[in-house]
């Protein structure tokens, strides 16, 4: 039982970020914005994270640090891809090569010094139920609100949401920066509690990881809590058995997490109605009012 | 007036005569890394050697380097270098190996030193480093300070390095505890810290009390820290991240090796070699043993001086391997090209 709840924590440790960032950008495409940038957004959001834990000794500034750095990046890519109409693919991508480099000359002082680390409370990190809570509020927010529903109306039809006069730049921008912040705290997460250290590229590709869940997951919160735990649990569990000398081979289980998860989301989302309703029709168009 | 214009002329020439022959006597020395010097780890410990260098000689050498160089890159960094009037240059990483024999072929004048691998020219050498040794060190502490018998070891891949080093670990904590345990898990990345991060904790929760990882980040170290238990750290001295948890860390410090090379270029003395050194050459060393008992320290340092004057060979025969055989003497061949676990290591090497 009790390694059971050991391994619990674990697991929670490792899904955590996915769950944020998953979360932050399937906001981001209900409304219709394809932000290919999480990559880079998370490893701001990291480096920033760091460096506000650092330099003040305040672990909770480096977790606001995240956030801002997260909505900075994603401040930038609001301005090109919904003011000056770029295209949304392209510009996701470079954000994740700007961010990675940014971040790389931004944390150059910060290798080699040991971080500052959230306290945990009563043996959890503070962030784990934020993230549990966060699947429940943005679930509530987007099917119970009327300002969700508008969200969903944009990302749906904006030439429709335009008509009845709602502003589809506006939704967009704060979608946009809440991908951001959820994000950006992702990556903290990674400096300030996971490994409490700052090191180039430390998000390791957990910003692609979260952009597939959303797919994955059509873009329902509690399809990405499953995907997001369960991918956290393959990956644990594939370590567990490597500790016990099960005798399978280690590339196979590394892999498990990745087969395993789209795999099981696959099957929930054997409704195709289901998930082609919940597919945010612009996804990725960019909106010229007044045509 | 004319008089002085012409000993200002002279001067001047001779002037610039002095300067042309100083920078003509200093030698060029050029470093390829493949990571950032500030990753704290391998490009940064080969950057200490550029440093050493530069203490040594003073003027008498001249530096340069290129960072963060891609394999793809390469080529292009080292004929650049080669261009640019190094007179020897070191590339750092085995992907390295092909761009270099290529260059070397067209700059037959230039010397060339490649880092872990193991093809060679009429101007091309390679160094390495025993890291093996300083495992041996290593097990002998885990089996002294292990109160379980266990250790969790986190592995990058199977190439005959990392399994070497397994090897050399088992063999130095079995000459300690021989029913010594180790548990290995093979997180398939050089560096993800959170990934290590988690094979730690998931490791120490399996019943192992001692970390050992031959992956780069300092994240088992923290977790050792954080759950009160030992682990030891990797390529440089970690002790700033894991103060009550390091026990020792293999340091590999590559400062003798370049300045012995770039005095042979100085020489004239220097030929293509394939150099392995080891804890004699002060290649591999021990960072300071800590949070342990005055026993276990001594018998880390007794080891430690037994394998530095060559009385201790951690792979001296007969050594049993996983299957059963004996091997009566394992030769530095059988290391570098090591594809197979020793008796007691509880674990299939994935081929």
């Amino acid at each position: 039982m009790d390694i059971l709840l050991v391994l619990l924590t674990i697991i929670m440790t490792a899904a955590t970020p996915l769950l944020l960032a998953a979360l932050g950008e399937m906001v981001t495409e209900r409304s219709g914005v394809l932000n290919l940038g999480v990559e880079g957004m998370m490893v701001m959001g990291a480096v920033a994270g760091f460096g506000g834990a650092y330099a003040t000794g305040n672990p909770w500034i480096g977790v606001l640090a995240s956030i801002v750095a997260g909505m900075f990046m994603s401040l930038l890519f609001g301005f090109l891809t919904l003011t000056l109409l770029a295209n949304q693919v392209a510009t996701g991508l470079a954000l994740t090569l700007l961010g990675l480099g940014l971040s790389a000359l931004l944390g150059e002082s910060f290798v080699g010094q040991p971080g500052v680390k959230l306290p945990s409370l009563g043996g959890i990190d503070p962030l784990v139920p934020f993230a549990l809570f966060m699947v429940f509020a943005v679930g509530k927010f987007l099917f119970g609100t009327k300002m969700g529903l508008v969200i969903r109306a944009v990302g749906n039809s904006h030439t429709s949401a335009h008509a009845l006069g709602y502003n589809v730049i506006g939704v967009r921008y704060v979608a946009v920066l809440f991908g951001g912040a959820m994000s950006g705290l992702a990556g903290g997460y990674l400096s300030i509690v996971y490994t409490p250290q700052w090191v180039e590229n430390m998000t390791a590709g957990r910003g692609w990881i979260a952009l597939a869940l959303v797919v994955f997951a059509s873009w329902l919160p509690f399809r990405i809590l499953a995907g997001a735990y369960l991918f956290g649990t393959i990956s644990i569990l594939s370590f567990v058995l490597q500790a016990q000398g099960s005798g399978i081979p280690s590339q196979f289980l590394s892999s498990l997490p990745y087969l395993g998860t789209i795999l099981a989301l696959v099957v929930i989302s054997g409704n195709k109605a289901l998930t082609r309703r919940n597919t945010p029709a612009s996804l990725g168009q960019p909106f010229v009012p007044d045509r | 007036m004319t008089k002085y214009l012409m000993a200002a002329a002279t001067a001047a020439l001779m002037l610039g005569a002095a300067s042309a022959s100083a920078s003509a006597d200093a030698l060029k020395a050029c470093w390829v890394y493949v990571g950032p010097i500030g990753d704290f780890g391998w490009s940064y410990q080969h950057h200490q050697g550029l440093e050493a260098v530069k203490k040594e000689f003073g003027d008498k050498v001249e530096t340069a380097y290129a960072e963060n160089v891609t394999e793809a890159d390469s080529e292009k960094t080292f004929e650049r270098f080669a261009r640019e009037g190094c007179k020897i240059i070191y590339g750092t990483s085995f992907g390295f190996m092909e761009p270099m024999l290529k260059v070397a072929k067209k700059f037959p004048d230039v010397k060339f030193e490649h880092a872990t691998g193991y093809k060679t020219a009429d101007n091309l050498g390679t160094y390495n480093a025993k890291f093996h040794e300083g495992r041996y060190v290593i097990g002998q502490i885990a089996a002294k300070m292990s109160k379980t018998g266990t250790a969790g070891y986190i592995v990058s891949f199977p190439i005959p390095e990392v399994v070497a080093g397994i090897n050399a670990f088992m063999l130095g904590a079995q000459s300690v505890n021989p029913d010594f345990k180790v548990k290995i898990v093979w997180a398939n990345t050089w560096f993800d810290p959170a990934k290590e991060a988690d094979a730690a904790k998931v490791l120490l929760s399996q019943g192992a009390d001692i970390l050992v990882q031959h992956t780069d980040s300092t994240a088992p170290l923290q977790v050792a820290q954080e759950q009160g238990k030992f682990g030891f750290g990797q390529a440089s001295d970690q002790i700033k991240f894991a103060p009550k948890a390091q026990l020792t860390a293999i340091v590999d410090n590559w400062a003798p090796h370049y300045v012995r090379s770039v005095q042979a270029v100085l020489d004239g003395s220097w030929k293509p070699a394939q150099v392995w050194d080891g804890m004699a050459e002060g290649t591999v060393s021990m960072a300071p043993f800590t949070n342990l008992p005055d026993d276990v320290v001594k018998m880390a340092a007794e080891t430690s001086d037994a394998i530095k004057t060559g009385k201790l060979n951690p792979f001296k025969g007969p050594v049993t391997k996983q299957d059963g055989t004996v091997v009566d003497a394992v030769d530095d061949g059988m290391i570098l090209g090591m594809n197979w676990y020793v008796k007691g290591v509880d674990d299939k090497l994935p081929q």
